[in-house]
């Protein structure tokens, strides 16, 4: 017998090496067929959100002044016609704070954490489900949370503060000028979004106030956007619609911002301005705290144009309140 | 109790105390809080390096560099006091990378098998290697060098964890629960979330932590493990200084081997499972200096006559390791010319690399290497990953110290964490008050403690090459009033308009070198401004300025 077996057990072999042959090559074809340039995949969409109608019996935008920023918060949205105005029962909110910088309350670099307690409470009653309050810190987001006060003051009253990370940010296509961004989620999904930034200076746009703190609802090469800064602000704050925009003043930054760091570039101001209409009250605050006028801010042209607000602030329907 | 069942006890002892050293591993690094926080942040588990703190080679190390001991060493004391009464039991009970060594020469191997088993588990003078290495690190340190002190075990196994092994399982635990949670299979998000809520600041850190020669020091780590398959405990045995110092020091232990030579049939058991290569078996003379006191030779023995017992017959011990004279000498040479060789070189003196930033708090250049054992916990500590292993920076001796690299991350300007967990002061420990890089937590007239200078690229800088608006490393400037300041120019652009941009500056008397205008220089690959380390206030002839705030 020769060492090769029987003519059955050489057919055999033939036979199982053929078809493995013929498996390599149908797997190897259809791999081929499968070739193709990697893509991004994006995994995110967001919805177009209504904007709150206006009411001709209601004011536009209300500045309260007095010493305790939870009544003013209070207060600002009473006059606007209620919480109840914004948030419906069952809805899942987003409040968007600023909390970019490892730096206290007192610093005035991140949103005062009592305004957004009352605001996440004013939420809670008006019955909502989930109240989310989150921000992309610029500086280590773990700092910037425990510093900022607002986990412990919006935890306190029904809030969930999600630091955040990574699988909580979706790449979404945010239209052709933004493009894909690695986005907040609760922005993509939440029923409304509140505005909650807190007013300070800023070398390159004057001041940073509503209509830039929407850069911090995404992560990724967001220094870029620096260099077309008005458009992109107002990009964003397309997509995002908040149902009201409340600019913090109780303290403000007014130099060496939008970090600080020192308590000489704070300034006390006891102020809390409320509005449906973001470009009014970017255009107020740039104009009382920084004498700046609408006109020399590109980016209140810009969201004009765009019909996201009005910037000529004084024919909007205003009110001041002393609490 | 039977002495027999001594061996299970010191099994539950090594996973214990392995447990314990990975708490405290996984424990190095800030999980933030909901807690508001104004003052210091520190962590929230106690003596996060206590591992390190209690190595009596990095006490013993540090005392002879600095004749004084660092906060926190004292610990080592719990280690070697009763080392002089019972001998290398923390190599057999609570060393975590003798724990790990102990499993892995447990696997099957062909090299270890039956008779060869036996043989390789007899005492080898290699294994005097140890001492050789004890002897020039012991030296150098006194000539005030901790340079071999790299080699200490438990700074070998943090350094290995932090470096590689942990980002290593980061990257793959977080493609896992990526792939999870894009499967689309019913329950799988739901299996994920619960996942990342278990390994949260444990195995998945924070944000996926990234260092330099994670590879290098990866491999070297795999390397010691699969030296166990060659030969039981190689590491242990050969190499390792502190088991060297331990085994010198149990020389006076009153615990020891009693064999019973007379009825002894000579089946060898007791070589089968021993771990330190120590000669149990009677009729040689048992080597103190190399039991691990694992006592497996007492629970191998079939007939008992190998016991452990307080003062022993002295006659059949070897209490001293036998290094022969020569080495000794050739150790303590090698050791005395080693800090002087290394400090020649222009790297220590008068070419220092520019890039050799240091941590906050870190002590002038000698005294530094003085001190650090290269246990690199400031890496694992750092929240913006920037601590990163020296390769070249800091020169041969330097080798493995920690370096800030701001194109990782900048350090953030209220934390002190790294000064908090290094063991032996070469990061002095600071608080944000002394640090004083914000005015409105410094101490009143506090200087600030800076690390470096911030520098412009002027030819890659935006505003100042390609006539475009920028101004992000004047943002993310901390310091108040701030370093960075802008003046407006006229610029030419492409199509020969005249354009007015704002050209970033420094002011070297605000800048503290923190590096968050490089990490956040939108020019990603190689930043418009970078920071060297002229300015430290830890030199003073590393300077700029004749007069500096």
């Amino acid at each position: 017998m020769d060492d090769g077996g029987s003519r059955r057990d050489a057919l055999t072999r033939l036979l199982r090496v053929s078809g493995l042959g013929a498996a390599t090559a149908g797997l190897g074809v259809w791999l081929g067929a499968r070739s193709r340039q990697p893509e991004e995949s994006e995994s995110g969409a967001y919805k177009i959100r209504e904007v709150i109608p206006s009411d001709p019996n209601l004011p536009a935008m209300v500045i309260a002044q007095g010493d305790d920023p939870r009544l003013l918060a209070r207060r600002s949205i009473d006059e606007l016609g209620g919480m109840r105005r914004f948030v419906a029962a069952g809805d899942v909110v987003l409040i968007k704070p600023n909390i970019g910088w490892d730096r206290t309350p007192d610093q005035a670099a991140n949103t005062n954490p009592q305004v957004v307690a009352e605001v996440v409470r004013l939420c809670r009653d008006a019955g909502a489900r989930r109240v989310i309050v989150t921000d992309v810190s610029c500086n280590d987001p773990r700092r910037c949370f425990s510093r900022s006060g607002i986990p412990a003051a919006a935890v306190a009253e029904g809030a969930e503060v999600p630091l955040p990370e990574d699988h909580l940010l979706k790449k979404t296509n945010l239209g052709a000028s933004l493009g894909s961004w690695l986005v907040l989620e609760p922005v993509l999904f939440a029923d409304k979004i509140i505005n909650i930034p807190i007013a300070k200076h800023h070398s390159l746009t004057g001041v940073t106030l509503g209509m830039k703190n929407w850069l911090g609802a995404v992560s990724g090469p967001r220094d870029r956007l620096h260099q077309d800064i008005h458009t992109s602000m107002v990009d964003f704050a397309e997509v995002a619609r908040p149902a009201l925009t409340i600019i913090d003043a109780y303290r403000i930054l007014v130099r060496n911002g939008p970090t600080g760091g020192s308590l000489a570039d704070v300034e006390l101001k006891k102020t809390v301005i409320a509005s449906t209409d973001p470009v009014a009250a970017d255009a107020y605050a740039a104009k009382t705290y920084w004498n700046l006028d609408a006109n020399t801010l590109l980016y209140l042209k810009i969201a004009q144009e765009r019909g996201l607000g009005r910037m000529d602030f004084e024919n909007v329907r205003a009110r001041v309140i002393r609490t | 109790m039977s002495q027999s069942a001594l061996p299970r006890l010191r099994r539950l002892s090594q996973v214990l105390f392995f447990v314990l050293f990975l708490i405290h591993l996984f424990g190095t690094e800030y999980p933030g809080t909901l807690q508001a926080t104004t003052g210091d942040i520190r962590l929230p588990v106690p003596y996060p390096t206590i591992f390190l703190l209690s190595d009596p080679l990095i006490a013993l190390s540090n005392a002879l560099a600095t004749h004084a001991l660092y906060r926190g060493l004292l610990w080592s004391l719990t280690i070697l006091i009763p080392t002089f009464f019972l001998g290398r039991f923390f190599c057999g009970w609570i060393c975590p990378l003798g724990s790990l060594n102990h499993f892995f020469s447990n696997l099957k191997s062909e090299k270890k098998r039956g008779l060869r088993l036996i043989e390789s588990n007899r005492y080898k003078t290699w294994q005097t290697l140890k001492y050789c290495i004890l002897i020039p690190l012991l030296v150098a340190s006194l000539l005030g060098g901790a340079v071999l002190t790299v080699i200490d075990p438990i700074a070998l196994l943090f350094r290995s964890m932090t470096f590689s092994a942990l980002p290593a399982t980061n990257v793959a635990l977080v493609a896992v629960l990526g792939a999870l949670y894009r499967s689309g299979i019913p329950g799988a998000g739901f299996v994920a979330d619960a996942l990342r809520f278990l390994l949260q600041s444990s195995l998945v850190s924070f944000r996926q932590p990234h260092f330099r020669q994670a590879f290098f020091i990866g491999l070297i780590f795999v390397a010691i493990m699969t030296l166990n398959l060659r030969v039981t405990r190689f590491w242990c045995r050969a190499l390792c200084p502190l088991g060297a110092l331990l085994g010198v020091v149990s020389r006076w232990s009153i615990l020891g081997i009693e064999k019973n030579a007379t009825a002894c049939d000579e089946c060898k058991r007791c070589l089968l499972h021993c771990q330190g290569g120590d000669d149990p078996i009677p009729g040689a003379k048992w080597r103190k200096s190399e039991c691990h006191l694992c006592f497996n030779c007492v629970s191998d023995c079939p007939s008992g006559r190998i016991r452990f017992k307080f003062f022993p017959a002295p006659a059949a011990t070897q209490s001293s390791p036998q290094v022969p004279r020569r080495r000794v000498i050739t150790g303590i040479v090698a050791g005395a010319a080693l800090v002087p060789v290394l400090r020649s070189a222009t790297s220590f003196a008068p070419e220092r690399d520019p890039r050799l930033i240091r941590p906050p708090g870190s002590l002038d250049e000698a005294s530094f290497l003085a001190r650090c054992v290269r246990c690199d916990a400031c890496s694992k500590v750092c929240p913006n990953n920037s601590i990163q292993p020296a390769f070249a920076e800091a020169g041969v001796e330097g080798f493995w110290t920690p370096v800030l690299v701001p194109r990782v991350g900048y350090c953030e300007p209220s934390c002190t964490l790294c000064g908090q967990v290094c063991p032996t002061g070469a990061i002095w420990e600071i608080t944000q008050e002394e640090k004083a890089w914000l005015p409105a937590a410094s101490k009143p007239g506090a200087k600030p403690v800076r690390v470096g200078t911030a520098f412009y690229d002027q030819g890659r800088c935006l505003p100042w090459s390609m006539a475009t608006e920028c101004i992000v490393c004047e943002e993310w400037c901390p310091t108040s009033p701030k370093a960075i300041y802008l003046a407006t120019a006229t610029v030419i652009d492409s199509e020969g308009r005249p354009k007015q941009v704002r050209q970033p500056h420094v002011d070297p008397n605000r800048c503290v070198g923190c590096g968050a205008c490089e990490y956040a220089c939108p020019v990603k690959d190689r930043a418009a401004v970078y920071v060297t380390s002229v300015g430290e206030s830890r030199s003073q002839a590393n300077q700029i300025l004749l007069r500096r705030g």
